[in-house]
């Protein structure tokens, strides 16, 4: 996987997560996690069922605080809230498809678009950009599952964010989507940290990979590394993998 | 009036269409001139009729922009109506005999008292959902008829305050019917008001309201703002509120606790979702249902040979059960309000 040369300063550009611990009441559900996504570097967090995947998100855009750690965008603490990402260059995909469902495809990236200072043309390069052109003027409740995914993909594009977080967005495709996605993905310009199950996307649109356990990080590396950790094999892909 | 809320894109440029600004202001002229040529053509009694449609259109029209298009439901718009009515009655007692000027500084203080008085109940509804937000502002339904009954020398109680209003301007003739006049003050708000609303809803304001709506979790990461989008959406709705408000108290010429009891604000929710939830041509059809049904209850008790204590009590409660009715039947047979009627058949 080729990426342009990352960072000048490389340890603090982009999006750094240092000793994250999340615990609801007596629940750890993150427990010292750090992770670092370099700009225009492909990263994924996979893990199982109730892993963290999702709270490591939630904890970057603002929706949960963190009990420790720090979160630093190129070298700048950052105290997310959710509404001010798109400003700060991060976009962000939700688990399932979350559109707005009184809205058209073509209106829902505009409201993406406008909130993050694009100019509401650029809605039309987004859809193109997905695939969704033909779709513009539907709601997005008659649409198929995978073309409301697109959709979701091109709101959160439209930002033209400088990190993309992307929650699950092979759940629910099938395996000609998933191989659209995953060239997609790799096209993409921006950084993108990644969650998702389907390990055949992980593996080939990754750079590093961080696997979790009950909120614990495991193992760290390169998909290869991954692929032949034993602390991983155990915990989450088993040993057919 | 035909307004509708959904954005017009042109899909042969493959860009938005730039939003056809003046189309607004062409329906808002027409309309003016046909409610001018039907105040000509009505009697006194129907021009009053016709006032207080407008009227309540100021209401319905905000009301449903709130919970149409920003799904936050209110209870409390009777009381919101209230707060712009006492105002203007307390500014023009103030002025009064100055001059017709004095009525549109009563209307706008009318309208920026009610909007503050929004905005504070907005704060609070920002932070609720669902029946905690129906709760609260039933509430305030309830608390602000209540303050203008206790309060004797501010709000002189039950007997409330009259509202001194000038004659019409001379230069219409001194044989203007007051009445007309009536219903030109309250169609120019009313009109204002719709198309204020119109082409405020139509382009980001209005897809940042239906975003909220629609998944607040989503919007947010989309970068809007909510809690402040919910506040401005309540703040807009209060101030066409105290419009409508301030319009009342111009055309009852008082204001009373009695003028705006809950069942008022129960109406005016009752009256949008029979309209069609969200359109602001439904906004016109719930203010006209607004008036024509206690009106058709009148002429049926009338109709019916009962003695007057059972009529009274009859015109009491009958619109209650006639607007009861019309809710049912309108819901099974249309879902989407009278307005969703219209558009598909002009689909089809």
């Amino acid at each position: 996987m080729t990426r342009p040369a990352p960072a000048t300063d490389p340890d603090s550009d982009g999006l750094s997560l240092h000793r994250i611990g999340v615990r609801f009441g007596g629940l750890v559900a993150l427990d010292d996690v750090s992770l670092r996504v370099p700009p225009g570097r492909t990263v994924g967090v996979i893990g199982p069922n109730g892993a963290g995947k999702t709270t490591l998100f939630n904890v970057v855009c603002g929706f949960v605080t963190p009990t420790t750690g720090t979160i630093t965008l190129d070298g700048r603490a950052l105290r997310p809230r959710p509404h001010r990402l798109a400003r700060l260059g991060i976009a962000r995909t939700l688990q399932g498809v979350g559109l707005f469902g009184g809205l058209t495809v073509l209106e829902n990236v505009m409201v993406g678009a406008e909130h993050a200072g694009r100019r509401p043309e650029s809605a039309w390069e987004a859809l193109e950009r997905c695939g969704v052109t033909p779709q513009a003027h539907a709601l997005p409740g008659g649409l198929p599952y995978a073309v409301r995914k697109r959709v979701a993909l091109a709101r959160a594009l439209v930002a033209q964010p400088r990190l993309l977080l992307l929650d699950e967005p092979a759940g629910g495709l099938g395996a000609d989507e998933i191989a659209e996605l995953g060239e997609l993905i790799t096209g993409l310009p921006c950084a993108v940290l990644l969650v998702e199950h389907h390990m055949d996307l992980v593996m080939a649109v990754c750079d590093e990979i961080l696997v979790l356990d009950f909120g614990k990080p495991v193992a760290h590396g390169t998909p290869a590394e991954i692929r032949t950790d034993q602390a991983v094999v155990d915990a989450y892909l088993g040993a057919a993998a | 009036m035909s307004v509708t809320l959904a954005p017009k894109v042109d899909a042969g440029t493959r860009v938005p269409a730039a939003p056809r600004k003046h189309r607004y202001l062409v329906w808002a002229v027409v309309a003016a001139v046909l409610i001018v040529a039907l105040t000509y053509a009505l009697p006194p009694f129907r021009n009053y009729q016709l006032a207080t449609v407008g009227a309540y259109l100021c209401v319905t029209a905000g009301l449903t922009v709130l919970t149409g298009l920003n799904g936050q439901l209110s209870l409390g718009h009777g009381a919101l109506m209230a707060t712009g009515a006492y105002t203007v009655a307390m500014v023009q007692e103030k002025l009064a005999g100055r001059g017709q000027w004095t009525l549109l500084v009563a209307v706008l203080a009318g309208i920026a008292v009610a909007t503050v008085a929004g905005g504070i109940v907005g704060l609070a509804a920002a932070r609720l959902r669902g029946p905690y937000l129906a709760g609260l502002t039933l509430a305030v339904a309830v608390v602000v008829p209540a303050i203008a009954s206790t309060f004797d020398k501010t709000f002189n109680s039950d007997q409330g305050l009259s509202v001194y209003v000038d004659p019409p301007p001379l230069a219409l003739g001194a044989t203007f019917p007051y009445e007309r006049w009536q219903a030109w003050l309250a169609w120019a708000g009313a009109l204002l008001t719709v198309f204020l609303l119109a082409t405020l809803v139509r382009g980001r304001f209005g897809r940042a309201l239906r975003a909220v709506r629609d998944d607040e979790a989503a919007a947010r990461i989309a970068g809007v703002n909510v809690a402040r989008t919910q506040v401005l959406a309540f703040v807009v709705s209060a101030a066409c509120a105290g419009l409508g408000g301030a319009l009342f108290a111009v055309l009852a010429q008082s204001v009373s606790p009695g003028a705006f009891p809950i069942s008022l604000s129960l109406f005016l929710v009752m009256a949008i979702v029979i309209g069609g939830l969200g359109s602001l041509a439904g906004a016109v059809w719930g203010a006209v249902l607004l008036v024509a049904l206690p009106a058709l209850t009148h002429s049926l008790t009338e109709l019916i040979d009962v003695s007057p204590a059972v009529a009274q009590r009859l015109e009491g409660n009958l619109p209650l059960a006639l607007f009861g009715i019309t809710l049912i039947v309108v819901m099974l047979a249309a879902p989407g309000g009278i307005a969703s009627l219209r558009l598909r058949r002009r689909k089809a």
